[in-house]
């Protein structure tokens, strides 16, 4: 696969663990931020950190769009999906997390119909094709993703299919960056930018974690090699001296965005005062709501949502996963009580969580498993 | 915190959790989800804390794809099959294909010569009649290209929309020719892993041809008979540890149940796993693993260390399994883990499907 | 989410914001509307997410950045058997 596997390329590989073993300073601990549960996903089903020294750690920031909405919000989501003629439909990782009173897997076993798409184009489709349904789409996602619900909002108003809405949970990252760095408990040397979000914001937006926080920024691709490049680029930022904005990921991510992709955005959305992350608790302006001008595809003024604050389970420690202040294993319930089939907390559901991804992928001792595969 | 004894907290942690994994299944839910139907984590967890405490035997503990009983002096194994896929028809074949070839499989990869099955359908009132016939038609095909005959059936309507148009039962016997036990309690390290053929055909092609997910491509369901693909195998390796038919939940189903049974770890060569370009890229755009994704005509074979040439060059001279391969091999350590040198490299564990990313594949 | 992958367009769908675009053989019409219309032909790769394209792949950026890394690879590479030269130099007039 073009584009894909050449930078999953072994030989290059190993020249560049050699290089970043040469760069990093014995005796000093590195700890990277990568913020997006992209990068969290690509670095256990690769098995990245095999080729990192013991002294560079990889931390795993609340970048996972399905991993912070709150309990509340998917029991918001179920009580639209019961209301009379709604096919509600979602991405495939919402199928699973748990709200107050379970999934929305548990709530087809009770007789709502809540189906995957794999697109928000899917979810027009099937607005289109059922006429007399009320169909709901659940939008997640950062300001990747926002985009092309915006660009799906335009063409139900173009078309004027009005069974079709949205319940819209786009998040913005900076904000959640933002609340990284203010947090008392974290020590970073830099972070690994969200590259695909970053095809959207462009890297500008990162400015301020390098001026006002002193810390550098590589924007990272998702293949092997990207994360691997990005993280010499790290190291050679903290060696010379350097504190920048760095686009490793330049094949992909224009420096400016997409301004198209903005100006759809702000076209059929705008920014909520605030909204609850798990684990982050009320971030604000972080958060997408739908125009006044779209108002009749706002699922939240269609249906009156109970809008109940639901506080994460007591065991739950999401939040302290998504903050990168516990590594999963850390957490007191993982692996036992929170499992992938029973979690507790989003990390643990999403195939992009910290937890997810560490138990599924990477649960075992780097040296347990690089002697079993030799 | 100190580096070394963070490693070693998370060996005390990691450890706890394989306890925990290993204590008796529980069944939390009060209402059946289509997890449940996976044939990952929530099957298994519904067979053992559910069926088997009504059913109990030592065959069916063995939790194999078919059971292997005495009658009267000879070994016969036995095996039941239900066909709910969705679409019907799709490319490679229909819901009959399926029915004939998988139940002909879990009785082959037994090391059993399959002889007879059953046919039950469940119809829907106002199925047609035509695609009845078609279905009836393809079924007749394959038994006879599988040797096999279809000797004793029943039929059921039920009322529109109880069913979707068609359901099909089977049941196999097979009589055990050969002197063999096969199963995963065999296997042990140093032990070679096989698989037949290129895996994720089958599911790749049902999603493709259920036109939610507007993909298209050249791709067809991998559906086919295994009996002939094993009598080759035994016929070079009499040894054989074990075999399993790949279907639903995928070769990383079956390599965790090996690997859990027989308390071993099963490592595995991500760059030595047959997959199609074509499934690779489907499941590249839907973010699914391909050794998940389900197959239909793929067998994976365990065989001593030293036979594993043997056994590549037997599959490879059946055109069934042209493009077989190995694909890993058997360690002591750490046991019941599938790990996977990944192509960049690094290493992974594959663990047991949790959820249902493909829902109705067979 | 934000799993996307880098595609191929294969024909443009007249009057619509659409494409076909392939991965690997698998073909899905996906939506161009986020691109400048005219910079998008036969032939050019595409950041996919969810359906919808994202951004162009800059080929020759993706060429230069991967020789670059063989090449830092190569360097090393040389580097190191530089460094075993001249401490086999120093061994043999030692």
């Amino acid at each position: 696969m073009r584009f894909v596997d050449e930078f999953r390329n072994r030989e290059i590989a190993k020249d560049l663990a050699a290089q970043i073993a040469r760069l990093a300073r014995p005796g000093r601990q590195y700890r990277f931020m990568e913020v997006c549960g992209g990068h969290t996903h690509t670095i256990y089903k690769h098995g990245i950190e095999d080729y990192l020294p013991a002294n560079i750690t990889l931390v795993h920031g609340p970048g996972c769009p399905v991993c912070v909405i709150p309990m509340g919000r998917v029991d918001d989501a179920i009580h639209i999906a019961r209301q009379p003629g709604v096919i509600m439909t979602c991405f495939g990782d919402m199928m699973r997390v748990p709200g107050g009173h379970g999934s929305f897997l548990d709530a087809n076993a009770e007789g709502a119909d809540i189906r995957m798409v794999y697109s928000p184009a899917d979810a027009l489709k099937i607005a289109r094709q059922n006429p007399s349904a009320r169909m709901v789409f659940m939008a997640i996602g950062f300001e990747t993703t926002a985009p092309s619900t915006a660009l799906t909002l335009l063409a139900a108003e173009r078309e004027g299919i009005e069974n079709f809405s949205v319940f819209c949970n786009h998040v913005t990252i900076v904000p959640a960056i933002k609340a990284i760095l203010d947090s008392p408990d974290l020590r970073l040397d830099g972070f690994l930018g969200p590259g695909h979000v970053s095809t959207v914001i462009g890297c500008r937006p990162y400015q301020f974690i390098a001026d006002v926080f002193a810390r550098p920024v590589v924007v990272a691709g998702f293949e092997p090699l990207d994360v691997l490049y990005s993280v010499h680029m790290l190291l050679r930022q903290l060696e010379e001296g350097r504190c920048e904005v760095e686009n490793q990921y330049a094949r992909v991510v224009p420096w400016d965005g997409n301004p198209k992709a903005l100006q759809v955005i702000r076209r059929t959305m705008e920014l909520r005062p605030h909204f609850e992350w798990r684990g982050l608790g009320f971030i604000s302006q972080s958060a997408l709501k739908l125009r006044d001008a779209y108002a009749r595809y706002d699922a939240e003024r269609i249906f009156a949502l109970p809008g109940v604050r639901v506080a994460d389970p007591k065991a739950c420690q999401c939040g302290e996963v998504l903050k990168g202040v516990l590594k999963p294993w850390e957490c007191k319930v993982f692996g036992t009580a929170c499992t992938p089939e029973t979690p507790i907390g989003t990390c643990m559901v999403s195939s992009e969580g910290a937890c997810a991804a560490y138990y599924n992928f990477g649960r075992f001792t780097r040296e347990r498993l690089q002697e079993a595969v030799r | 915190m100190n580096p070394a004894i963070g490693v070693e907290r998370e060996r005390e942690v990691l450890d706890r959790i394989e306890r925990a994994r290993r204590r008796k299944p529980v069944l939390r839910e009060d209402r059946i989800t289509m997890a449940h139907g996976a044939g990952g984590k929530a099957t298994h967890t519904l067979v053992s804390a559910l069926f088997l405490e009504s059913f109990s035997h030592p065959a069916l503990e063995l939790l194999e794809d078919q059971a292997v009983v005495a009658v009267n002096g000879s070994r016969i194994a036995i095996t039941t099959d239900s066909f709910v896929v969705s679409p019907l028809f799709f490319p490679g074949g229909n819901i009959g294909d399926l029915a004939i070839n998988g139940t002909v499989n879990d009785l082959a990869v037994s090391g059993a010569r399959p002889l007879y099955l059953t046919a039950g359908f469940i119809l829907e009132e106002g199925f047609a009649v035509a695609d009845l016939r078609r279905i009836a038609e393809s079924m007749a095909t394959a038994a006879a290209a599988a040797g096999v005959a279809v000797v004793t059936g029943d039929t059921k309507v039920v009322q529109r929309g109880k069913v979707d148009g068609c359901y099909i039962n089977t049941a196999g016997v097979g009589v055990m020719e050969r002197p063999v036990s096969l199963g995963a309690a065999n296997v042990m390290p140093g032990d070679a892993v096989l698989v037949s053929g290129p895996i994720g055909d089958h599911g790749v092609s049902i999603m493709l041809a259920r036109g939610e997910l507007d993909l298209a491509c050249e791709l067809a369901s991998d559906t086919a008979p295994l009996a002939g693909v094993v009598d080759c195998l035994f016929a070079a390796v009499p040894d054989i540890r074990c075999m399993r038919d790949a279907t639903r939940g995928g070769v990383a189903t079956i390599l965790n149940e090996i690997a859990a049974t027989a308390g071993v770890a099963v490592a595995v060569d991500e760059n030595a796993i047959p997959v199609r370009e074509e499934v690779r890229g489907a499941c590249e755009i839907l973010g699914i693993d391909p050794m998940y994704a389900a197959c239909e005509g793929r067998l994976v074979a365990v065989v001593p260390g030293g036979a594993a040439q043997a056994a590549l060059d037997a599959l490879r001279s059946h055109p069934l399994g042209a493009g077989a391969a190995v694909i890993g091999s058997v360690k002591a350590d750490p046991p019941g883990m599938v790990l996977v040198r990944t192509q960049f490299g690094g290493t992974r564990i594959v663990d047991m499907l949790v959820g249902d990313p493909l829902p109705r594949i067979c | 989410m934000c799993l996307a992958i880098p595609a191929q367009i294969v024909r443009l769908i007249p009057d619509s914001d659409l494409a076909t675009a392939d991965v690997s053989g698998v073909k899905r019409n996906v939506n161009i509307g986020l691109l400048d219309r005219e910079g998008v032909q036969p032939g050019d790769w595409v950041l996919i997410h969810v359906g919808f394209a994202l951004s162009k792949v800059d080929e020759e950026e993706a060429r230069t950045s991967l020789e670059f890394l063989r090449s830092m690879g190569q360097a090393f590479t040389d580097e190191i058997s530089a460094l075993r030269n001249s401490a086999d130099e120093r061994e043999r007039s030692g």
